[in-house]
């Protein structure tokens, strides 16, 4: 997922056709009404670009960080099934962000411009990850109902107006099932055990249940982001999403044996949902505003990955110049 | 930052014999043996492909969308080019 619609200014991004232009923004627009797809060359307002390049590179972010709470446990995971489904499914979130990276790209910003924005922490990313993982149970919780509040908020985005980010949407969408329903049978299979392990499960889904629903950001009436859903990028506001995903995971809850911890969570028949208690959303902007207990750790884990990779990036090509080199004075 | 970026490579990929390669996507690498290897760890986990083209995103040559109406356009009143331009009697019209 993670986008989270947060409004956060960035610096001026290059690229390749600037000029505002009224014919042009005639044309865009129609293009807009009429449902068609934008693509990397075509003009397109500055605005729009920016937002999307915000967006885009929120998303690729959380995608990377998101590798870090789940990767802590990959070597603890207590069989080699369950540690090479949590490979997989890790990996995969890289590739994810590598997908909208170079989605990002396309709008005529730099990869090292993108990851140098996380690193100095300029960027923000979902802050779910800002969470620690206790438990082995968090596992299986976060591919349930953290992935499953990703779920829900990407397949609009597999129609949204950008080509390359719809495109890379949906092959992120075709990955998310899978780390949907592992976590669940990883829960399934931890309710099955011990009382111990059961309220392991418990623990855990108390702790990320409203993290989870947060993922799905501030509520519309305080969202600034109306252009967003006039330029058909997100075409489903935040409420509407996390009324789904509540209305979702109650059953999935039943199934497992589990309680959601909300005691104002009740079916409201005139409305068709369930009805549950206000977010706290003090909380929310105390995680976005750097001070989540693991905002620091995580900044951290990536700053040290992206240092002690140097001397690989650098090897590399200077190891292909001098091949190039070479072959031109053989031919 | 003074070091160099790897350069950008798009990716192509035949999903399975018989059918075209397919643009999926770009990966930075360094060469070319680095970007076939890169493309297949970020494009292919699931049995996405049988064969990858990776072309250096530099060398490719795009036509300028603002030039889409006189290059694609001419086409449009040239309908004679289509097979139900063509009315044929009932019994043979399945032609
Ligand atoms: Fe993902
Ligand atoms: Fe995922």
């Amino acid at each position: 997922m993670y986008t989270q619609s947060l409004s956060i200014p960035d610096g001026e991004v290059k690229g390749p056709r600037k000029l505002e232009n009224p014919e042009y923004l005639a044309e865009f627009n129609a293009k807009i009404d009429a449902g068609d797809f934008i693509e990397a060359k075509d003009w397109m307002p500055e605005a729009y670009r920016k937002t999307l390049v915000r967006q885009i590179s929120q998303h690729a972010h959380s995608e990377i960080v998101g590798m870090l709470p789940e990767g802590n446990w990959i070597t603890r995971a207590p069989s080699l099934k369950r540690k090479a489904i949590l490979l997989a499914k890790v990996q995969d979130e890289g590739g994810h962000g590598l997908y909208l990276y170079a989605a990002a790209e396309t709008l005529g910003v730099s990869r090292d411009e993108l990851t140098e924005a996380l690193l100095s922490g300029k960027a923000k990313y979902s802050s779910i990850f800002n969470y620690p993982t206790l438990n082995w149970a968090d596992i299986g919780v976060i591919g349930w109902l953290v992935d499953g509040a990703a779920i829900m908020n990407q397949i609009p985005l597999c129609k949204c107006s950008y080509g390359p980010y719809a495109r890379a949407m949906i092959r992120v969408c075709k990955e998310e099932s899978f780390h949907q329903r592992q976590g669940y049978d990883l829960l399934l299979q931890m309710m099955k055990g011990t009382e111990e392990q059961r309220e392991m499960v418990q623990d855990a889904v108390n702790r990320w249940w409203l993290p989870s629903i947060m993922m799905f950001g501030p509520h519309d009436k305080d969202s600034i982001h109306t252009e967003t859903a006039r330029w058909g990028i997100k075409r489903i506001s935040n409420d509407d999403l996390r009324q789904k995903f509540v209305d979702a995971t109650v059953k999935q809850a039943e199934v497992l044996g589990i309680s959601l911890p909300d005691p104002l969570l009740k079916w409201n028949a005139e409305r068709g949902h369930y009805d549950f208690s206000p977010i706290d959303w003090d909380e929310f902007w105390n995680v976005v505003g750097g001070h989540g207990q693991c905002n620091v750790d995580r900044l951290a884990a990536r700053n040290k990955a992206w240092a002690e990779g140097a001397w690989v990036r650098e090897a590399a090509i200077v190891h292909a110049e001098k091949q190039a080199a070479r072959e031109k004075v053989a031919a | 930052m003074e070091r160099k970026e790897w350069p950008l490579w798009e990716i192509f990929i035949r999903s399975r014999n018989g059918l075209d390669h397919k643009h999926c996507g770009s990966v930075h690498a360094p060469d070319a043996r680095m970007a076939l290897q890169v493309a297949r760890d970020v494009y292919t986990r699931r049995m996405e492909g049988v064969s990858i083209w990776a072309v250096r995103a530099s060398d490719i040559v795009a036509s300028d969308p603002d030039a889409k109406a006189e290059l694609f356009d001419p086409a449009e009143d040239k309908i004679y080019r289509h097979p139900t331009f063509y009315q044929l009697p009932e019994e043979v019209n399945h032609m």
